[in-house]
């Protein structure tokens, strides 16, 4: 912990509560993601992670609580302020969602479609597609449409998608679930070096401990809607606490 | 009492739903008239709701006036009335059965395809992706669509009415010897712009509420696969539901306005 103690966080979640009905999904969640971190939070299926991340995009309202991305309240931003502050975020889905309408160049210029201010004189759209999909490996299907892809290509497709605005932030929603082992290892090892090269700041939510153990500097294990501990991969890992365990029990 | 408990929870969100599709299309108002226009949107969902319904409607309304003639001609030759053929036939195709017609067909191939396209983009996480990277979905998905299908549908319409005339003059000249000529000039001596504007106006709710309904749908649509399903078959009920009331209400109107 002490590691992040000079560091200026980038993204904060303060006492975050959601529910739905009768259910609480969140309960005074907090958490605070750092400048140049890669931030694991492991859960449970249905332990709030997805909705944690979807709240922090605005895609759905918190009950209670604060959520301050770059010094700036998201909950009570206008929506003009909080479209521009949402192009420093990449977010990589679950399922990719691709927009299988459009082929892999048009998926990746619509982001650009109000964002043309993103584009330096000297770049231009063509450029920095082609760019984002060299990142990925995968130049050679810029003219494809996502069902011509495999799940594998699809989700680093998304990934150049999600970057294509160099977004200071990187949110990755179970980025190698669906995926053969190998595959999920060119993923994990793309994401890093990806925040070698632009110098991101990560947040993955994950339950693949192979994942978490490459990629994070910190993790969080979220349990009953409550961040139930955190520390280091080695820290948790070595735990004696049986909840702690049971996620790294194969 | 189990019962009228389920009767009134389900009327309860009945109209829930009521209120919600207000608020959707109270949005859509809000978004048609703000900076930037998707005008290549547009243009792209006016040729896929407009251009690819063209055999559908033409099949349907070469069909309707062959059948609707057909069906006619022995009640009317009862009353040796069969010169008014061409006038019944204009006004009823032109008046009420070519846009009602079809719009339910319309209703049925565009109304579930909005249902089923926005409701697999939501169940896909596309719709929130849209909105992640600082786009508009509502603008870009469905505002587009509502505006395409409300100018579509009146010019899909008029051209239905034309080509169900045609088939009912082909039956006309067939049984009865009448020339093309002759038969037109009946057409539209019969017919008055009191007929033809109320039709054209509601025309333009036909195609309104059909988008609305879809986009509606679809863009609410939860679920997961079986929600796209229940969208899309949704939207056409509610549709095909929402076209008569809107029928209903332009008749009423229309006999207000052109009393004669």
């Amino acid at each position: 912990m002490d590691s992040t103690k000079n560091l200026k966080p980038v993204l904060a979640l303060k006492n975050l509560h959601k529910s739905f009905g009768d259910n609480h999904v969140l309960k005074d969640f907090n958490l605070k993601l750092f400048e140049g971190e890669n931030l694991v939070v492991m859960g449970k299926s249905g332990s709030g992670k997805s909705v944690m991340i979807k709240c922090l995009v605005g895609l759905i309202q918190p009950d209670s609580g604060s959520i301050t991305i770059k010094n700036q309240d998201i909950i009570t931003m206008g929506h003009k302020e909080l479209d521009l502050l949402r192009t420093e975020i990449g977010f990589l889905f679950q399922g990719s969602a691709l927009y299988d309408s459009m082929t892999v160049r048009e998926n990746l210029e619509f982001p650009f479609r109000r964002q043309k201010h993103k584009i330096a004189d000297f770049e231009s759209t063509e450029t920095l597609v082609k760019e984002a999909l060299e990142n990925v490996g995968l130049s050679q299907t810029i003219d494809l449409m996502p069902a011509e892809l495999s799940g594998g290509m699809q989700r680093r497709v998304a990934l150049a998608r999600a970057l294509i605005l160099k977004p200071k932030i990187i949110i990755y929603d179970e980025p190698t679930t669906g995926l053969d082992p190998i595959t999920a290892k060119e993923i994990i090892e793309l994401m890093r070096n990806i925040q070698k090269k632009y110098h991101t700041s990560s947040l993955i939510i994950t339950h693949d401990v192979d994942c978490a153990r490459v990629i994070s500097n910190r993790m969080i294990l979220l349990v009953d809607g409550t961040n139930y501990t955190e520390g280091s991969f080695e820290e948790l890992s070595n735990s004696n606490d049986p909840k702690v365990q049971a996620f790294f029990k194969n | 009492m189990a019962k009228s408990t389920t009767i009134l929870s389900r009327s309860q969100s009945f109209f829930v739903e009521i209120g919600d599709m207000t608020l959707f299309a109270g949005h859509f108002f809000k978004e048609v008239f703000s900076l930037p226009f998707e005008f290549k949107e547009l243009l792209r969902q006016c040729y896929n709701i407009g251009n690819r319904s063209l055999l559908l409607v033409g099949v349907t309304g070469f069909i309707l006036g062959l059948v609707f003639t057909l069906q006619s001609r022995p009640t009317l030759m009862e009353f040796g009335a069969e010169s008014w053929m061409p006038s019944m036939v204009g006004i009823s195709i032109v008046r009420e059965i070519g846009p009602v017609i079809i719009a339910l067909i319309c209703a049925g191939r565009i109304g579930s395809g909005i249902g089923a396209e926005l409701g697999s983009m939501r169940v896909t996480e596309q719709i929130d992706a849209m909105e992640v990277s600082g786009n508009n979905p509502f603008k870009y998905l469905v505002v587009t669509r509502i505006m395409a299908t409300t100018l579509m549908l009146p010019l899909l319409i008029i051209m239905g009415d034309v080509i169900a005339l045609f088939g009912s003059a082909i039956i006309e000249n067939l049984k009865s010897n009448v020339s093309y000529v002759l038969y037109f000039n009946q057409v539209f001596d019969a017919l008055n712009f009191s007929d033809i504007i109320p039709a054209t106006v509601k025309s333009v709710f036909f195609g309104f509420a059909i988008g609305l309904v879809g986009c509606y749908k679809g863009y609410n649509c939860s679920k997961g696969t079986v929600g796209v399903g229940e969208a899309s078959n949704s939207a056409v009920v509610y549709t095909s539901m929402l076209l008569f009331i809107i029928d209903f209400i332009a008749v009423f109107a229309s006999d207000i306005f052109f009393e004669v």
